[in-house]
């Protein structure tokens, strides 16, 4: 099953060889990871989706708190949460192709933030899915680069990951 | 008011910290990015060096002291070679969870990443093998990482920890604190278990019909022996350690059933299939313990006592899952049990050690006592006599490793030193360095085989300069005994690189080192032999003997099997 666990990692050099390092070392997956610094410069926020039995997913999380630069950590998807990507959609567009992504882009309420006469890019936020779905709906031959962030997310409600 | 600062080398403040951090013992190996801390060493001498002969073997040397101390082993060496040559002690002590500090020089600042001469990246290299491991970049942070280091190595689960070190940190000045404490909001191990578990375990442990208390290393590490010698005593349950755990409860007290596992005693691995209740504590159901998962202790419900977390649950499904220190939650179970004021039923008790006692009369380790070829059971069975059971014991990795596991009883924990987790061939020779540096007066012994011996033989010459009179129990049979074992059992006696021809004399080899070399080639020769080498207290004695080459260690579980699917030896196997 996907999970995705946020992390709060002190923000030292070699603390994320350490996370990817372990994922490797014990063969458990990564689909995504993102970190970057919180408010707080010493500390980063690390963001990783992985998958596997509710075993296999308590060993992670023990594993990942087991790390001297881990400080906590959360398992956003047993209990509400928010996910979301960003993506950036380098596209042909020429022609009569032009119009028709731009209909596609406002369906999903994504954006064009650069325009030449032959290229869009398209900014596009949302869950995985959304931005699956709006892949799958470009014609391929369109397609000049995608780029996507990996996940973020956060808890709903008064539920929070802090020190 | 003037305040008069004095500043040092980072290389003193270094020195002056393992000082203040109580070190007596370092073992190193110079190379030019230590040089300046080696210059600080020379200019004192209350942290005392040995000097060893590879820096596998500082490792080795360093472990084999913390295990026989509880104090961490310390060592010290230069940057790349330096480095890549402690990876396989690292990994050994990690497995075994042995506290280790491992200061490794680095290439000066500005150099790192440059491809320099004798640089390695010491932090990603050694990474997969430690606790944790720190790149000092500041001399004035250098204190406080080292505090930090030994800190980390020694609390919770204890591990290797490596401090990476460039040069020119070594050169710089600052002022010199060593802290006293050390806070990290990241990690904070916990020790004490939590009461409404201890509760549960309580209640579990003493409605037991057929119950089974199986410890690991654990106990040793957080010198919890006592504790579980008094709540053993207390229930009157029988007990198994496992091969890093004996010693944590006396091995001749008749409520120790002897070792489980792979090579463990028929009554413990029955007595593990057959039991209602399982109670582990510091043991981390280790593959060459379990044997098959799908066939693990199909009865049992488990009550799990580990300081880490990860170690609970990762292989085997437990009821009452505790958290803490071995010695902190024994002292909870004894305080409630003691409350409870219950006790187990006495009858059904008595009717569990009955079946055991029926186990036991099969006596799995008996072998053949009436041949005049040596028998290396006899041998380390002598050493036990001989030494009084008293002795500090080293292994390597094999056979004569589990003969000595199964022969030589320990009542003591740090008595029994060996590579359990990673298996380290080479480990025995300098760990038994390491246990006599730190007891120059006690009897320490290093049962090895030819093949393992010979793996990190330069450390004899490091026995000599600091004058150690380690005795070795070479046990050889000219070959990799257990190599040898399983392609007799599993690939039918195709006995593929596992003979070793082109031995060294290992009389003249000891000689050569400036050593005794005795060689015993018959069964009556190896009691007075003994006597003759145990009697050479100032001497490191190097005993060579020509055992029984076709001999195999039973009793066995294979590969993949579950506890009640073991092989005695053929001529008596089990219906």
């Amino acid at each position: 099953m996907r999970r995705i666990i946020s992390i709060l990692l002190e923000n030292e050099a070699g603390a994320l060889c350490r996370v990817a390092g372990l994922f490797s070392a014990r063969a458990y997956n990564i689909e995504s990871l993102t970190v970057a610094p919180t408010e707080d410069p010493s500390v980063s926020r690390l963001t990783l989706v992985t998958g596997g039995s509710d075993e296999i997913i308590e060993q992670i999380t023990k594993q990942l708190n087991k790390l001297v630069d881990v400080i906590k950590l959360m398992d956003l998807s047993e209990s509400q949460h928010i996910e979301r990507e960003l993506m950036l959609v380098k596209v042909s567009a020429a022609g009569t192709a032009r119009e028709e992504l731009k209909r596609l882009v406002d369906i999903f309420r994504g954006r064009i933030i650069d325009v030449t006469n032959t290229i869009y890019v398209i900014e596009l936020t949302g869950t995985s899915e959304k931005l699956d779905a709006f892949v799958n709906g470009l014609d391929r031959k369109l397609i000049v680069e995608v780029v996507r962030s990996g996940v973020s997310g956060i808890a709903r409600g008064e539920k929070s990951l802090r020190i | 008011m003037l305040e008069v600062t004095e500043k040092f080398r980072g290389a003193e403040i270094f020195v002056r910290c393992l000082k203040d951090e109580g070190v007596d013992y370092i073992f190193g190996y110079p190379g030019g990015a230590v040089l300046h801390i080696y210059d600080a060493l020379y200019k004192q001498d209350a942290v005392k060096h040995i000097l060893v002969r590879h820096e596998q073997g500082a490792t080795h040397a360093a472990d084999g002291y913390a295990r026989a101390t509880g104090r961490p082993g310390v060592v010290l060496v230069t940057s790349g070679p330096g480095v890549t040559n402690t990876i396989t002690g690292i990994a050994t002590a990690y497995m075994d969870s042995i506290p280790l500090v491992v200061f490794t020089g680095q290439v000066p600042t500005h150099l790192i990443g440059n491809d320099a001469f004798q640089e390695v990246d010491a932090i990603g290299i050694t990474r997969p093998c430690v606790k944790h491991n720190f790149l000092v970049e500041n001399v004035n942070d250098l204190a406080s990482v080292i505090k930090k280091a030994f800190y980390i190595a020694t609390t919770g689960r204890p591990g290797p920890v490596v401090v990476d070190i460039p040069k020119d940190v070594t050169a710089d000045l600052a002022e010199y604190h060593y802290p006293e404490t050390v806070e990290m909001r990241s990690y904070k191990p916990v020790t004490k278990g939590h009461p409404g578990q201890i509760k549960k375990a309580v209640a579990l442990i003493l409605a037991a019909k057929r119950a089974m208390i199986y410890t690991g290393g654990g106990i040793v590490l957080d010198n919890a022996a006592g504790e579980l010698i008094e709540f053993t005593r207390h229930l009157g349950y029988p007990i198994t350690n496992t091969l890093m755990g004996l010693g944590a409860y006396p091995g001749t007290d008749p409520q120790f059933i002897g070792m489980l596992g792979m090579h463990g005693t028929y009554e413990a691995n029955m007595a593990m299939h057959h039991c209602d209740v399982l109670i582990a504590i510091g043991a981390r159901f280790d593959d060459r313990v379990t044997g098959d998962l799908k066939h693990f202790c199909p009865e049992a419900k488990i009550v799990h006592i580990d300081v880490d977390p990860s170690s609970i649950a990762k292989n085997v499904p437990v009821a009452v899952p505790i958290v803490g220190g071995a010695g902190s939650v024994l002292r909870d179970l004894i305080k409630a049990l003691h409350e409870s004021g219950a006790k187990p039923d006495q009858g059904v008790l008595a009717a569990w050690w009955g079946q055991i006692k029926e186990w036991q009369s099969v006596d799995c380790l008996r072998y053949d006592r009436t041949t005049e070829v040596i028998k290396p059971q006899y041998v380390i069975e002598q050493l036990y006599e001989l030494s009084g059971g008293d002795a500090y014991i080293t292994s390597d990795v094999g056979q004569h490793q589990m003969w000595a596991a199964q022969f030589y009883k320990f009542d003591q924990p740090r008595r029994w030193i060996n590579s359990g987790g990673l298996g380290t061939m080479g480990f025995g020779l300098p760990a038994a360095l390491g246990v006599q540096v730190a007891f120059p007066d006690h009897l320490v012994a290093c049962i090895t085989g030819e093949a393992s011996l010979v793996m990190c033989i330069q450390e004899l010459s490091t026995c000599l300069q600091y004058g150690l009179p380690i005795k070795i129990i070479n046990l050889n049979n000219r070959y990799m005994g257990m190599v040898r074992q399983w392609q007799e059992f599993f690939y039918d006696r195709r006995y593929s690189h596992s003979y070793m021809d082109a031995l060294p004399d290992f009389i003249k080899l000891a000689e050569s080192f400036g050593h005794v070399g005795m060689r015993i080639e018959k069964t009556g020769s190896v009691r007075p032999a003994l006597k003759e080498a145990l009697g050479m207290k100032e001497r490191l004695v190097l005993m060579d003997f020509i055992t029984d080459q076709t001999e195999n260690v039973y009793p066995m579980i294979a590969a993949g099997k579950g506890h009640h699917e073991m092989h005695l030896s053929p001529e008596r196997e089990l219906a």
